[in-house]
């Protein structure tokens, strides 16, 4: 590999890594209570970061523990974390093709590290990286940090077994950082349509079991977002 | 649940969620997407945080919170506005948490 082409690179990674700094904010208390709770739910510290580690994954492990506290049988749980996790492989099909030409050892270390985080952040930062190589090593470059904060998180929330003080609504980082990205997410009418009903769907879908309120919201603004769109709908147009 | 079971179900459920993450990249340059399904997926950034951001902001303990008392919608509303005009992550975020911090110290004197 030439210097410049490694030089370029680091670049393009540290420029992930930049530009993920304010969502680690809001990973750093998840992954603290994700650890707290594993005590809670008679986890030991090893089971907990092993958990982590495999799982990588916030909502689903939320989710086991729930029912892990519940007595609940290892189908049960198997079930949800599918059911939880389903939007990771629509995340997966959207994100594909920009490493259509990449290593199938690296596409399998970009699934493994694969979040909410990561795939709406890489979106946004791809518009910009023309070469696969540069799109990759900007992800590893977004994508590992969380990956590290997740795992430290959890590991410290385990064996401190501390809460974080709840006046300081760190939660709120989160939803305030999608935000951000949702805005220049929303390009027409069409997106705007799948942003509304999406969101208002999720909503109305909330009391749904195993995550399937957020599910339910993607694929009805996806339809709108559609329907929107459809080429005969413009021709109705002016 | 017995520790080996426990493992075990780890173990089951990381295969399921790798399993997810990677059906799509790993056959990606093999296996050419239908058009309709690549039109559909364009939408799935908008959709899907929509649908992670409203229920965050409108719901907490499983109850519909409406204004004027949700303060999380109007800090929210707030940081909206400023994403909108700035493109700007980092500033979202600080006017967004200053909103909801200070709505909530102003509360106490209501």
């Amino acid at each position: 590999m030439h210097e410049q082409g490694r030089n370029s690179l680091w670049r393009d990674f540290t420029a992930g890594t930049t530009a993920v700094v304010p969502v680690l904010l809001g990973v750093v208390p998840y992954a603290l209570i994700a650890g707290v709770i594993a005590i809670q739910v008679g986890l030991t510290p090893v089971q907990a970061s092993g958990m982590s580690l495999l799982l990588f994954a916030g909502a689903s492990q939320f989710a086991a523990m729930q029912l892990i506290n519940n007595g609940a049988p290892a189908l049960v749980i198997l079930v949800t974390v599918l059911f939880v996790n389903l939007r990771m492989a629509m995340y997966s099909a959207s994100i594909a093709p920009h490493f259509a030409t990449t290593r199938q050892t690296t596409r399998a270390l970009i699934s493994y590290l694969l979040t909410d985080q990561a795939y709406m952040f890489s979106l946004y930062g791809f518009e910009q990286l023309a070469p696969a190589r540069s799109r990759v090593a900007y992800y590893l470059g977004l994508a590992l940090p969380i990956w590290l904060v997740w795992q430290l998180g959890t590991m410290t929330g385990a064996v401190l077994g501390t809460e974080l003080p709840a006046g300081w609504a760190l939660d709120f980082t989160l939803p305030l950082i999608f935000l951000a990205l949702l805005v220049p997410s929303i390009r027409d009418r069409a997106t705007l349509a799948a942003a509304i009903v999406g969101g208002c769907v999720a909503v109305a879908a909330q009391p749904l079991p195993w995550n399937l309120g957020l599910i339910a919201g993607a694929l009805a603004g996806i339809g709108a977002g559609m329907l929107c769109s459809a080429p005969a709908q413009h021709a109705t147009d002016s | 649940m017995s520790t080996t079971a426990l493992w075990l179900t780890l173990v089951g459920a990381a295969l399921i969620t790798f399993l997810l993450r990677w059906s799509f990249i790993a056959l990606s340059g093999v296996l050419e997407l239908p058009a309709p399904l690549r039109r559909a997926l364009q939408f799935v950034p908008a959709a899907v945080l929509a649908a992670i951001i409203l229920p965050a902001v409108l719901i907490s303990d499983n109850e519909l919170q409406l204004p004027p008392e949700n303060w999380r919608l109007l800090a929210a509303a707030l940081a909206g506005l400023v994403a909108w005009r700035t493109h700007n992550i980092v500033l979202t975020l600080i006017v967004g948490m200053a909103a909801l911090w200070g709505l909530t110290a102003l509360q106490v004197y209501f």
